[in-house]
């Protein structure tokens, strides 16, 4: 079974994003780029379906700017077996995502294809739910455990309640929730193997996808902010303010 | 010019998403019919036709609605969507899961979590872990949107619609429904409740949550909510966690204990009224968006706050 791993490149989970002043978007320049950290979950889920014998191979692909093959080389060096970039510049929204990653898998032919549960950049939580439509796939999204039963599989996943556990028939799309699996780091001699792995150069043209935007932004904001109120002393401050003060009590 | 509004309910009764989403449907401008899928969903469908402004409720009963199943469940909406221009649901588990698929299906771009209606075309969401706000307008010719629930009131009785029996849409047949694993509390449910009590990385352990956390969550009638980290260090459970990528809550008042304040922590209960902070690390970020910060060790603190609401009657 050929397992595909759709990853995105976005500012790095770490970085504080600054919107900007003229409210076109987000600060991006010189801004520490990463792989999405479920879409991360996600290759290692693959991988250790490789490493467990019941994958064969572990293809990554992102869709976004020429330098979101940096993105794939991650995977790679985490230990997937190539890469397919398929460029498209500015804003892709899911749906085209989607769109895309229906080509690819029409032509690849993945057994299953794993997606993290939303990218931290435009927190859409979309496009593997959409990937699964367009294909007339079986989803599990928000998984936390996954088990091959032959060319099914068997997903608990995170709901609101509690856990929930489905059969999907393959193939699949499942998408990653952060209890899955905690993700490997790649060790330098992989970054290194890494750089001779495959990447297979595509563009959004090649697919005959419209990637038109269907949402126009017209403005970036800042959230309204929350300052900060007091420190009390001890409890009894603390719960004379909340009762008097605050009046929740 | 008609809005579908899709019900978040447990069969006998509406959730509370349900009414704030109708505060959202509302103000797209248009008529609002609500769809309840479950099975034996008679009463929740009743429930629904009593929300005030609702004109019609439409009831699909059906054992292939029984367990929240993605593929069954967009084939109904998808089925019913060409007699409306909108079609809205609660960004709960089960809306996230299955509306994108519907937009898929529809060929529309879905607008997920909205904050705020501008206009029946324009929307309010929040990106990047609700650092930054942006406002999207839709060029699609049928909307399909969730909503953040925590931003809008709740609807409430006071209509007497119609229930209409609507037939099920062919089951694709792809996936089965195995188990679930729900906690059964008396605690209210974290997106409703009115008080909720968090335990950070602090807590150290599971135990710790029992002994110091839910003493507290129950004198004040609270619900409980982790961080993500204690939820991935095992201390809670998942449908405990707030945050982006868990819950987001909206209390009167939110007690964080032990929680560090990320920003991925912040953006699931920045909007509740009154945050209170212990914490014995004064340098915690939590500090800076909490109305009541006490900077204590809070294996003491929190029982001595428990004992103090006993002595208050709480």
């Amino acid at each position: 079974m050929k397992v595909l791993v759709p990853v995105k490149r976005v500012v790095d989970f770490n970085v504080k994003v600054r919107v900007k002043s003229d409210g076109t978007g987000v600060e991006l320049a010189n801004v520490k780029m990463s792989m999405n950290p479920f879409d991360e979950i996600a290759v290692e889920e693959a991988l250790r379906l490789k490493e467990a014998g019941k994958a064969t191979e572990v293809v990554v692909v992102s869709i976004g700017p020429a330098q979101a093959s940096e993105t794939i080389r991650t995977g790679l060096a985490m230990g997937a077996d190539r890469g397919i970039l398929v460029k498209a510049e500015g804003n892709v929204e899911p749906l085209a995502v989607a769109k895309l990653l229906k080509a690819v898998a029409d032509a690849e032919k993945p057994g299953l294809v794993i997606l993290g549960k939303q990218a931290i950049d435009d927190d859409s939580n979309q496009t593997g739910q959409m990937l699964a439509a367009l294909l007339g796939w079986p989803q599990a999204t928000f998984a936390s455990k996954l088990e091959v039963e032959g060319s099914d599989f068997k997903v608990t996943r995170e709901v609101d309640g509690g856990l929930q556990t489905v059969k999907l028939k393959g193939p699949a799309i499942v998408t990653t929730d952060l209890r899955l699996n905690e993700p490997r780091y790649a060790s330098l001699p992989n970054i290194m193997k890494a750089k001779k792995k495959p990447i297979d150069d595509k563009s959004a043209a090649d697919y005959g996808v419209d990637l038109t935007p269907h949402l126009e932004v017209l403005k970036t904001a800042e959230p309204p902010g929350r300052k900060g109120g007091v420190k009390v002393k001890d409890v009894a401050e603390l719960v004379s303010k909340l009762k008097t003060e605050a009046g929740v009590l | 010019m008609t809005t579908l509004l899709i019900a978040e309910h447990d069969n006998a009764s509406i959730k509370d998403a349900t009414n704030k989403t109708l505060t959202a449907a509302a103000a797209l401008g248009a008529d609002v019919h609500v769809l309840v899928a479950g099975a034996n969903a008679k009463g929740a469908a009743d429930a629904a036709a009593k929300l005030a402004g609702v004109k019609k409720v439409l009831l699909a009963d059906n054992a292939a609605y029984a367990h929240d199943l993605a593929e069954p469940l967009a084939a109904l909406i998808v089925s019913l969507a060409s007699g409306y221009d909108a079609l809205v649901a609660p960004a709960t588990s089960r809306f996230k899961n299955v509306m994108p698929r519907v937009a898929a299906l529809l060929d529309v771009m879905q607008v997920s979590e909205i904050i705020k209606v501008v206009s029946p075309d324009t929307f309010e969401r929040p990106i990047y872990a609700g650092n930054a706000i942006q406002t999207v307008k839709s060029k699609d010719a049928k909307k399909v949107i969730t909503v953040r629930t925590s931003t809008f009131a709740a609807a409430g009785e006071g209509g007497s619609a119609p229930v209409e029996d609507v037939a099920a849409a062919a089951d694709p047949g792809l996936s089965s429904f195995i188990g679930e694993e729900v906690a059964k509390s008396d605690r209210p449910e974290l997106t409703s409740a009115k008080i909720i009590v968090s335990g950070g990385r602090a807590m150290q352990s599971r135990e710790n949550f029992a002994k110091y956390i839910e003493p507290l969550a129950d004198k004040l009638s609270a619900g409980v909510g982790a961080s993500r980290a204690a939820v991935d260090a095992g201390y809670a459970p998942n449908d405990w966690q707030v945050g982006q990528t868990g819950k987001v809550v909206a209390p009167e008042l939110y007690v964080a204990i032990g929680i560090s304040g990320a920003i991925q922590h912040l953006a699931g209960m920045k909007d509740s009224k009154v945050i209170v902070a212990i914490n014995k690390d004064e340098d915690a970020p939590i500090f800076q968006v909490a109305d009541y910060g006490l900077v204590a060790d809070l294996y003491q603190a929190v029982p001595e706050l428990t004992d103090a609401l006993g002595k208050l009657g709480k």
